[in-house]
């Protein structure tokens, strides 16, 4: 299940990063042949900041390639299976005890989902919270460091620990608004209609049910501004992942083919037999969201849509200390249902993508998540405490 | 039928920064081969750009010595392309706000003066570089230009002839070097051009088919390819023997010829967009400022200013503003010693003389003003003899010499005002040589310059001429 251990000692303080987390003593691969054993000179800030608060980072979980898709599927390591359902190697690390919390670059929602299934705590901060210094490039603009435990008290205890400005990376927070941690009592939640139709509703209604008897007012909006977060993340985060393995040519490091006869040949099969079919769909689409004949019908409408959904969030957030939503329209995934639907990960995008897009904060407790204003991942995990 | 050229140049410029572009690089020519290289400017996955503040302030610098319009808010895009100097598949640069434009470049020529409109400057990284070695067939990348900042002036097709285009980029060279931008050196690729070209009907306001030069590296090259090209659009023009079609053209100097690269249809869409890493820069009142106040007066007003107001020659005042090093060592010595013809005398004899020895240009003299005044100063007032002074001046292009009277006191360069000391030593002179006595008293003046020259040897330079003279001929007198 999970690919790589350090030689180190474990200590009682074990975290597993995911392999999009570059670390010095073990490769990190991005789930990719293409980096098959890649070996970072440098480790990532989140890795340096968890060393120096005293965890122990002792192994590297296995991620679906660049961590586009479902619950890691596209892993040229192969996927990872519970009772025979779909889940990823760090979200089975925290679930089995093997380690106290998952430290994973989400980028397309799989790291919440894979919490969502299993029943774990999960945390995405504020954008510009966690430095992204020394993780695998993929989609930029909405990626983040996150962190997955048992439960809540650990979630925060881990992230609190990574959280800090970075000099190392330009859209980095300053220090004051990365550990802001003021928790502002929770008195009214809405559940987004547009997200609230799955095969977990009763989740959603569990959490519902335990909130009212808490006190908290739980309203229902219909929310359908968000649904236009979905197509838009999806070419945003095609066009950026376009560019972004647009270096991954076999040069230098990483996968090489053995069958060439001229520079071309090397780029054009080292790319071929190395990237799966999500990478290589989504550079294709890419490319073309960008290409100079679709840069302002497609990408920079995209653009557009993220600083209208941005307003809603905001404005919605005025009203509401949170909105509650599902994490995925099944609840649960089968390797073959992952594997037959190449493009699930586009689909399911759907409940992740006005987080991603819009950079707030977002936990996952009880199946179900809560999203909160930017900055307000300590109000959102000290109510997920008591759910 | 009689045609005119419209010709608008792109010219990048690397700048003048210490670091590079993105990371903490040494910017610096002519290192050893992959010196200067770390993760980032080597596309390592994992490291973020961090954009470098001095190169934001160059490109300031730059746009105002043009006269441009600053944009307050300014980004950074990504422009995608596949080459193997290129080791993100990427280079950063400005697509969509651009650090400058709607700038000016008034340039003088045979036909008079003429504005040249600026159309934009953006800020970019350049690219590593290939070194093809024919002996083993092999290509091989050197990192060290990658992610050194440049700026990229592009000018509108406000350009009509070989001549101008030169006049056009002397100005340009003479504005970035004397805002100390960039060193302009076209032999090391400090300074590239790309050349568009197109003819047309004399009078019409169509503008005809443009072919693109592109990475010209001396101002001849560009003289001579302009003229070839405008030869090869009017034949085709007026014969039809070829046809003309928009593309990118590379020109072989040694040939002189161009040859086409790659046609519209062929040619690489860069997918520019946004690079989300690096957060827009905004520029406020107080650094707008503070980059207007570091603007250094114009060439042709500190040799106005020299002339009219210091009473330098015009000879002297055009040396002088031909290069901004010369400026800032004239106008710090000037304020310690107070005065210009003196000052402007050493700077130009003796400066520029150690500089030729020392294989240097006048761009490259870095002695302080200060330290150079201070040593005029004591010349002026006899205290330190001019061979002395040229000792010391010499000393001051390998250290810096900040208090140069107490270094004259400490090297024995100071003047002996001690009149019994220097007759003592005439004395001594004139005892052991009575044949040159006896012929300068037969009449011979000569004689008397070869015991001067003795006496000064033995002083070791530090008495004042004027009375070390007065002192040996009353000597002699007395004999």
């Amino acid at each position: 299940m999970k690919m790589y251990v350090a030689e180190t000692e474990k200590s009682v303080k074990n975290i597993v990063v995911d392999d999009m987390i570059l670390t010095t003593d073990m490769p990190t691969s991005a789930g990719s042949r293409m980096l098959d054993g890649y070996m970072s000179l440098f480790e990532a800030q989140a890795v340096t900041k968890l060393k120096e608060a005293g965890y122990t980072v002792y192994a590297k979980a296995n991620t679906g390639e660049f961590n586009l898709d479902l619950l890691g599927e596209t892993s040229y390591y192969g996927a990872v299976e519970a009772d025979g359902k779909l889940t990823t190697a760090a979200a089975q690390a925290v679930k089995t005890g093997e380690t106290m919390a998952a430290v994973t670059l989400e980028v397309n929602g799989s790291g919440a989902r894979a919490a969502a299934l299993s029943g774990l705590v999960y945390v995405k901060p504020t954008y510009g919270t966690v430095s992204r210094f020394g993780t695998i490039p993929a989609v930029c603009s909405g990626e983040t460091v996150s962190v997955t435990a048992a439960d809540a008290a650990t979630a925060k205890e881990v992230l609190w620990a990574i959280k800090g400005h970075d000099d190392k990376d330009g859209t980095s927070l300053p220090q004051e608004k990365c550990v802001a941690d003021e928790v502002k009592e929770i008195k009214k939640v809405a559940i987004a209609k547009s997200l609230a139709a799955g095969e977990d509703a009763a989740k959603l209604e569990a959490v519902k049910a335990k909130l009212t008897a808490q006190g908290v007012e739980v309203v229902e909006i219909d929310a359908g501004e968000l649904l236009l977060a979905k197509p838009a993340w999806n070419i945003l985060m095609s066009a950026e992942l376009c560019n972004n393995v647009s270096k991954y040519d076999g040069v230098k490091y990483g996968y090489r083919t053995p069958n060439y006869t001229d520079l071309d040949q090397l780029y054009t099969n080292s790319r071929t037999e190395a990237f799966g079919y999500l990478t290589k769909s989504t550079v294709l689409f890419g490319s073309e969201t960008l290409s100079e004949a679709n840069y302002y019908k497609v990408y920079d409408k995209a653009q557009r849509i993220r600083r209208v959904i941005s307003e809603y969030l905001m404005k919605t957030f005025g009203e509401f200390d949170a909105v509650l939503g599902l994490v995925s329209s099944k609840s649960e995934y089968t390797l073959a249902q992952a594997q037959e639907n190449k493009y699930i990960a586009y689909d399911e995008s759907l409940y992740i993508a006005p987080a991603m897009i819009t950079g707030i904060p977002v936990v996952v407790t009880g199946g179900v998540q809560l999203m909160g204003a930017p900055l307000t991942e300590a109000a959102l995990l000290a109510l997920a405490e008591t759910l | 039928m009689k045609y005119e050229t419209v010709i608008g140049l792109e010219v990048h410029v690397e700048l003048a920064t210490k670091s590079k572009i993105f990371c903490s690089c040494s910017a610096e020519f002519g290192a050893e081969q992959n010196d200067h290289v770390c993760p980032a400017c080597s596309g390592m996955p994992g490291m973020l750009p961090i954009v470098n503040k001095r190169v934001v302030d160059l490109g300031m610098t730059a746009g105002m010595m043009l006269n441009c319009d600053i944009n307050r808010v300014t980004t950074f895009d990504k422009k995608s392309y596949y080459y193997p100097d290129l080791p993100n598949a990427y280079q950063t640069t400005q697509w969509f706000s651009p650090i400058c434009v709607n700038g000016r470049v008034d340039i003088e020529t045979s036909k008079g003066p003429k504005s040249i409109r600026i159309k934009q400057i953006h800020m970019e990284e350049d690219a590593g570089k290939l070194v093809h070695d024919d002996w083993t067939d092999t290509t091989l990348v050197d990192f060290n230009r990658t992610s050194v900042p440049l700026i990229e002036i592009v000018s509108q097709p406000d350009i009509s002839s070989a001549e101008e285009a030169i006049a056009y980029l002397e100005r340009l060279r003479d504005l970035l070097r004397f805002a100390k931008v960039s060193d302009c050196r076209w032999e090391q690729g400090s300074m590239r051009c790309d050349v568009n070209l197109s003819i047309r009907p004399e009078g019409s306001d169509v503008l005809g088919v443009r072919t693109e030069m592109k990475n010209m590296n001396s101002l001849s090259a560009i003289t001579r390819a302009i003229k070839y090209e405008i030869a090869r659009h009017t034949r085709a023009l007026e014969t039809g023997c070829e046809e003309l079609v928009q593309e990118t053209r590379r020109w072989d100097d040694n040939e002189g010829k161009s040859y086409a690269m790659r046609n519209k249809e062929t040619a690489g869409d860069y997918r520019y967009f946004p690079d989300p890493n690096i957060m827009p820069v905004v520029i406020d009142d107080e650094w707008l400022d503070r980059i207007e106040k570091s603007l250094p007066e114009l060439p042709e007003v500190k040799r106005a200013r020299y002339i009219d107001e210091m009473g330098l020659s015009e000879y002297d005042a055009d040396i002088l503003a031909s290069s901004r090093a010369l400026c800032d060592v004239f106008e710090d010595a000037l304020a310690v010693c107070g005065n210009a013809k003196e000052t402007a005398n050493w700077i130009i004899t003796e400066c520029m003389q150690v500089l030729n020895k020392k294989k240097m240009t006048a761009d490259m003299l870095a002695i302080s003003g200060t330290s150079l005044g201070q040593l005029i100063k004591l010349v002026m007032e006899d205290k330190v003899s001019r061979p002395n002074a040229k000792r010391i001046l010499a000393a001051m292009f390998e250290n810096d010499i900040p208090d140069v009277e107490a270094y004259a006191k400490q090297s024995g360069f100071i003047v002996s005002n001690d009149t019994s000391f220097i007759e003592n030593i005439v004395k001594e002179v004139i005892a052991a040589d009575p044949k040159s006595v006896a012929d300068f008293k037969g009449g011979k003046e000569k004689a008397l310059m070869a015991l001067f020259g003795k006496c000064m040897k033995q002083l070791k330079g530090n008495a004042n001429p004027q009375v070390l003279r007065e002192i040996l001929i009353a000597e002699i007198n007395k004999i």
